[in-house]
């Protein structure tokens, strides 16, 4: 299962120039909150910020990574 | 792609369209499978706000399903007027700006109370809840 820093990385890798925190939420290794602020969300919708995150991730989403919350900001 | 019928996915795609606005979540209104679920429920009743509500528990085909329709991978999923209106943190952020209360034509309370925590058992059920597909 991956750690915080797992997800942290693959998101500031996978969308150059982003910033994410991440946070283990329950402690459990499975539920996840990220906020990530990132130039590439400017003109999205939340849905479109949110799926550029998940995609991330692909099939792992409701696998390995039970729940990912997140909070998307443009810089 | 398949040839084969696929009644699951055609259950889906009809009642998004047959629903004004339509929840896919765990457990019922009544019963919320999943703290997730009960947030995205709680915010919905705070506005009063009639849904359709359709417990994707039963069967792990509709949630394969409904995720290939959406382009969206987690439960629960909102939609109004046939299009995705977000997961719980969309519809959690969208409550507390008033944007919820605008895209469904619903009253924003006036002290905005926060949605119920996880904990909290849910109010009597809104108008309108079916189960479409069982």
């Amino acid at each position: 299962m991956p750690s915080p820093d797992d997800i942290k990385s693959r998101i500031e890798a996978a969308i150059p120039g982003a910033r994410a925190e991440v946070e283990d939420w329950t402690g459990g290794g499975d539920h996840f909150r990220a906020t990530v602020v990132a130039e590439q969300f400017e003109g999205l919708n939340r849905i479109e910020q949110h799926r550029l995150v998940y995609d991330v991730f692909g099939a792992e989403i409701g696998g390995p990574i039970h729940a990912l919350s997140l909070k998307t900001q443009v810089p | 792609m398949s040839e084969q019928t696929n009644p699951i996915r055609d259950a889906i795609a009809e009642a998004i369209a047959d629903h004004q606005t339509i929840l896919f979540m765990k457990g019922t209104p009544e019963q919320p499978a999943c703290g997730f679920s009960a947030r995205t429920v709680a915010a919905l009743q705070a506005l009063d706000a009639p849904f359709a509500a359709v417990d994707i528990l039963p069967d792990p085909r509709i949630r394969q399903e409904l995720s290939s329709i959406s382009n969206w991978p987690t439960i629960p999923q909102l939609f109004h007027n046939g299009e995705l209106v977000g997961g719980c943190d969309i519809v959690t952020e969208m409550y507390e700006s008033g944007e919820l209360a605008d895209v469904l034509g619903a009253q924003q309370p006036e002290a905005a109370v926060p949605p119920a925590p996880e904990a909290q058992p849910v109010q009597a059920a809104p108008l309108g809840i079916e189960n479409r597909l069982g």
